[in-house]
């Protein structure tokens, strides 16, 4: 287990226990209204300061955990669920014209930003997390896709590939049988990495308002609440902030930590 | 006066030793071969040599070059003696140019680094003399030519070019034509020859191919495990090898096995009139695209229990032959019947044909899927039976699959990252063995072995012959080893066969110009009657 | 200091090597011409799309925009005005005919054409994001650069360290930091608003610099991680070697030869980053109230101004498939093997 993996990984699992633990307990209701107690400064009574609806930064800080990891999550999962296939299909099919169309949809999708479907989406079907989820789902498509069908069309290359046509096996069942576990480590890597940047997605559409909607409290929401009071009440802005980087900088390290742990042993298999 | 001057040279990288108390000298003019297989350091010798060595490298002893000890001097001094007094050429010519360079600059290159003040114009002027004397001329190959246009071949001289740009006075070769055509390696040792001669440079060549030593090298010098085991005039050493690791080596080369007789001539395969089209990629934005012919209207039949070698060289069509015959890829014209029953009906391979053929490849590293276990991997062509055989039955085969190419049964449940190329290839064998198949097609399944373990695995074959009754497509661009366990050879040419015939009788008196060629090009060690004792 | 001013210098002159190549002329447009035909296409379907997903708002466009209150006759006059009474085929070409007219149709909720609405604010949206390339790319190659040199030792280290953390950063966020540091502490930036581009270039540059900084940052770390690893996988390659062989030293073998190849792998991030520079910028007006494109967007979602968002959502397309398009031609000019492939 090296650094970048331990490191990632125990800061990755500090906000997924927060976003668990939510569920049964916060310290204060992440929606009660104290106004007694606006814009308090990190203390004992509240380690992360108070808003400026005098609601505990903290527990606003865990329940928003709940809503980017679970975003960034079924977003990954759209991609990778729908984008692998396609993948693994464009390449058994090489220079095919279900190649050529997987590939110039690829392309089309990318010169979307998730934003600018987040846009679309809203506008037509309102603003909202599952939104949110569906325009992040749809950006991952093309980037699974793409990795995938590059990783395959290396490996159809390999000789064991041949090996296997030659004893009668289908595309499909090589594409699962030998493609897929040999791509697999790289899109592990490739996963965390996407996760990370599902996060950093979700928290720029809450904060422009395209996300999850209020009582359900964001991390991209609360920097929008906070920008006005920016200097009276840093803590406002710099809480929910350092939450993003650090969960983000955790996912970005585990992937690191993987790609070093998986990529020699492959080598290793190679020699 | 000696050139090259190496004495006590000891190498390691991260405390791993590499060379051990390496000591020979070239002469100006000379040509020094070393040889041995790999991981005998031969090739860490070169790069010592040019102090190129990778990260960690702690070298020990001396390298002298007339009078400038090379393994003390600084990057400076050495950055200024390499491509000027010492240059090297490399194995690997497809990836040893810049791609995004013109051949020209790139040439041009060495001279403006040693000499600044000369001006563009004349660098590149002196670029075109040196890649004219490499055999590449201005009007066919243009200074502005790119590395892509060229050919392996061609590449190669330009790296030649390269080093020779400035006449140092040594020139060393890591396997420049391992990667060649034979033809092109014939040319390509000539030209390092005539260049040695002319410029009174010493050559330092390493090369495994112990013919190509044979027939070029003044000096022979024989490496194993990091240590010199044997060194000395080429002829003298020849005639009368001292240590027992050079006779082995020697014999291994020259290795021959015998086959038992093959039987009264029935054919198994048949391929008649079969040619295989490729499109190309259009040239012009609505112009047709282009087809290239890959093999050209090609007959031959294999008989059953024969030992049949089809030699070419790299673009004769041979490897789109193999993929046809396996029921890989489908072909335009003409049919390929195995007992008579087509190997494709309509477009889809027919598998109950497909059962009688199995394939050995040549690379022994990437024909396994890595995370596979052996007995997996070993079972994969039971897919083409309709009852493959299930629990203690299966475990039986995979037993008597390795026994048979000497394995043990308890290697089945190892990974192939376990084992050895030499071991690896026998898993090969195994796993083509394994569904008992009429015809087996080794293509190029011995080129990637280190000669000793080629020898075994030759000989594993004639065993497997003897017990199984083998009926096997030999397909090699090694003369010599296609010339020992056939008995009968086509050679095929751009997608042709040019001649056909009993193996012996066609390398003893070819009858097509081309195969003329290939034999006259390809190095061959002499016979050579051994002192007794 | 002095090896930051080096790197820059060798950078520039790198890039110029880039310049002084002749490409093969006729290859060059003939790739260029494929390329072209692949960005209409590119533009035809986005705009189908774009045009479908407006189609597919539930209901009647018409009632969605005036709300569930409005007036028979006002609804009949929209839906009129709006084609809707033809066929979505005529509609559509209507549309794709007016966009390449230059007219977008006019805003229902400002009664403006939209294109006047667009004109100004792209002015403000598209420097940024250019305005933020470079300052990405500036910071970037040298410092991935430099890390790729001193790989493993301090220097690596120190810059994988900060692009790590700068990969993690939200960009609206650093702005709201450096809007408090900046604006309001040290006085140096105003904290919002643009004063023009009539004010002079310098006055309408220095409204965007820390708008610019803080979208460069993240993008900046990424491509700076990027270059580094296409440097280092080109110095593991052969003609690295032959250059060594060649007498070069290994600063010299890595300026002369790896550093272009090694572009070939950044020129497709650098064209992925301005897609996501342009979508940043749409983000970061918010925190500086910038009259670009992003307000003007997010004002017409919830203002249900369907006619905007369309014509928007093209346009941002629009600006994306021409700079991949642009990075395409750059390929060409720095690999010639592209060139032969046409």
């Amino acid at each position: 287990m090296n650094r970048n993996l331990f490191l990632g990984a125990v800061l990755t699992s500090v906000f997924l226990l927060a976003a668990l633990i939510s569920f049964v307990w916060t310290p204060y209701d992440y929606a009660g209204l104290d106004i007694a107690n606006k814009l308090r400064s990190p203390s004992l009574a509240h380690p992360m300061g108070t808003d400026h609806f005098g609601r505990d930064i903290l527990s606003m800080i865990m329940v928003g955990a709940r809503t980017s990891i679970a975003v960034a999550l079924v977003a990954v999962g759209i991609g990778m669920g729908v984008g692998v296939p396609l993948g693994l299909w464009a390449a058994a099919r090489r220079g095919s014209l279900v190649d050529e169309v997987i590939m110039r949809g690829n392309d089309l999708v990318f010169a979307f930003p998730a934003i600018v479907i987040a846009i679309l989406i809203t506008a037509v079907f309102g603003a909202g997390a599952i939104n949110a989820i569906i325009a992040i789902g749809i950006f991952n498509i093309p980037v699974f896709a793409r990795i995938t069908r590059g990783a395959a069309l290396s490996l159809w290359q390999r000789e064991f590939i041949m090996a296997a046509r030659v004893a009668g096996k289908s595309a499909a069942r090589i594409s699962f049988e030998h493609i897929l576990p040999n791509v697999a480590n790289l899109l592990i890597v490739q996963g965390t990495i996407q996760f990370s940047l599902g996060i950093l997605a979700e928290a720029g559409l809450s904060y422009v308002g395209l996300g999850a909607q209020p009582p359900v409290p964001s991390w991209g929401r609360m920097l929008a609440d906070a920008q006005t009071m920016v200097s009276i009440a840093p803590h406002m802005a710099l809480m929910p902030g350092f939450a993003i980087i650090l969960t983000v900088l955790g996912l970005n390290l585990m992937g690191d930590g993987l790609r070093d742990l998986l990529d020699p042993r492959l080598r290793v298999a190679r020699t | 006066m000696t050139l090259l001057d190496v004495s006590n040279l000891s190498l390691s990288i991260h405390g791993l030793r590499i060379l051990d108390g390496v000591t020979f000298s070239v002469a100006p003019g000379e040509i020094v071969a070393v040889t041995g297989e790999s991981g005998s350091g031969k090739s860490m010798t070169a790069l010592a040599a040019m102090q190129l060595l990778p990260k960690g490298a702690k070298t020990t002893g001396h390298i002298m070059l007339g009078d400038d000890d090379l393994a003390q001097m600084d990057e400076a001094a050495l950055c200024g003696m390499r491509g000027n007094d010492i240059g090297m050429v490399f194995q690997e010519p497809m990836t040893a140019l810049n791609p995004v360079q013109s051949i020209g600059r790139q040439v041009a290159e060495t001279i403006r680094v040693h000499e600044p003040s000369v001006s563009r114009v004349e660098a590149e002027a002196r670029a075109a003399d040196t890649l004219t004397r490499v055999g590449l001329p201005q009007d066919h190959f243009p200074l502005s030519r790119y590395p892509h246009e060229l050919s392996g071949g061609q590449r190669q001289r330009v790296v030649i070019a390269i080093a020779i740009a400035l006449r140092p006075r040594l020139l060393i070769a890591d396997e420049p034509t391992t990667a060649l055509d034979v033809t092109t390696q014939a040319q390509i040792l000539a030209l390092l020859t005539r260049l040695a001669r002319e410029d009174g440079m010493g050559l330092l060549m390493i090369t495994h191919d112990l013919a190509v030593v044979a027939d070029m090298a003044d000096r022979i010098i024989v490496m194993r495990k990091g240590q010199i085991v044997e060194q000395g005039e080429t002829q003298a050493l020849l005639h009368n090898m001292q240590h027992p690791y050079t006779k082995m080596l020697f014999d291994a080369s020259r290795h021959e096995v015998n086959l038992p007789a093959p039987p009264a001539p029935k054919p198994l395969l048949e391929v008649k009139g079969v040619c295989r089209d490729y499109h190309l990629p259009r040239k012009t934005l609505f112009g047709a695209p282009g087809t290239f012919r890959a093999v050209d209207n090609l007959s031959f039949t294999l008989n059953r229990g024969e030992r049949l070698g089809l030699v070419g060289e790299s673009g004769c069509g041979k490897s789109t032959l193999t993929r046809a015959i396996l029921g890989l890829e489908p072909v335009q014209e003409g049919s390929i019947t195995v007992d008579g029953q087509p190997v494709f009906t309509g477009t889809q391979p027919n598998l109950a044909v497909r059962r009688k053929m199995q394939v050995v490849f040549q690379d022994p590293f990437g024909s396994f899927n890595p995370r596979h276990r052996v007995d997996r991997l070993v079972t994969e062509p039971f897919h083409l039976l309709d009852n493959p055989p299930q629990g203690a039955e299966r475990s039986r085969a995979i037993d008597e699959a390795l026994t048979a190419v000497g394995l043990r049964p308890a290697d089945a449940r190892k990974y192939i990252h376990e084992f050895s190329g030499g071991q690896r290839q026998r898993i090969a064998i195994a796993r083509a063995l394994i569904i008992r198949p009429e015809l087996i097609l080794f293509d190029e399944a011995v080129s990637a072995l280190d000669v000793s373990v080629r020898a075994q695995i030759l000989d594993l074959l004639a065993d497997l012959c003897s017990h199984y009754d083998l009926t096997y497509l030999f397909i090699s661009h090694d003369l010599s080893v296609v010339r020992t366990v056939t008995d009968r050879v086509l050679v095929m040419q751009s997608g042709k066969i040019v001649e056909a015939g009993e193996t012996a009788q066609v390398f003893d008196a070819p009858q097509h110009a081309y195969t003329k060629s290939l034999i006259a090009a390809a190095p061959v060690l002499p016979d050579l009657p051994q002192p007794v004792g | 200091m002095i090896i930051f001013f080096f790197l820059a210098r060798e950078t520039a002159r790198g890039l110029w090597t880039l310049s002084s190549v002749p490409p093969n002329l006729r290859a060059m447009l003939r790739y260029a011409l494929k390329r072209f035909l692949s960005l209409l296409i590119s533009l035809a379907v986005a705009s189908l799309v774009i045009f479908m997903v407006i189609e597919v708002a539930p209901g009647d466009p018409a009632s969605f925009m005036l709300g569930l209150n409005a007036q028979p006759e006002t609804l009949a006059a929209l839906r009129s005005e709006l084609g809707l009474d033809q066929s979505r085929p005529e509609r559509y070409l209507e549309w794709v005919g007016g966009m390449l007219q230059g007219d977008f149709g006019t805003s229902y909720t400002y009664r403006t054409p939209v294109t006047e609405m667009i004109g100004d604010r792209l002015w403000v949206s598209v420097p940024l994001a250019l305005y933020a390339l470079f300052l990405s790319v500036v910071v970037a190659f040298p410092a991935g650069i430099y890390a790729a040199s001193r790989r493993g030792r301090a220097g690596d280290v120190g810059v994988m360290g900060a692009t790590q953390l700068g990969v993690a950063v939200p960009n609206f966020w650093f702005a709201m930091i450096l809007v408090l540091i900046f604006s309001i502490n040290l006085r140096w930036f105003s904290a919002g608003g643009f004063v023009g581009w009539d004010k002079g270039l310098f006055a309408g540059l220095h409204a965007l610099t820390l708008p610019a900084i803080a979208l460069a940052l993240p993008q900046a770390a990424i491509l700076a991680r990027v270059m580094r690893s296409a440097l280092l996988d080109v110095l593991g390659e052969d003609f690295m070697r032959t250059a060594r062989a060649k007498g070069l030293t290994a600063r010299q073998a890595l300026w002369r030869h790896g550093l272009r190849n090694a572009l070939i792998p950044v020129l497709t991030i650098i064209g992925l980053q301005f897609s996501f520079l342009l979508a940043g910028s749409i983000i970061i007006e918010q925190v500086f109230y910038l009259p670009g494109l992003g307000r003007l967007v997010f004002q017409s979602i919830s203002a249900r101004d369907l006619i905007v968002v369309e014509s928007v959502v093209m346009l941002l397309v629009f600006s994306v498939i021409l700079v991949n398009f642009l990075v395409d031609l750059a390929y060409a000019a720095v690999d010639p093997r592209l060139r032969a492939r046409t």
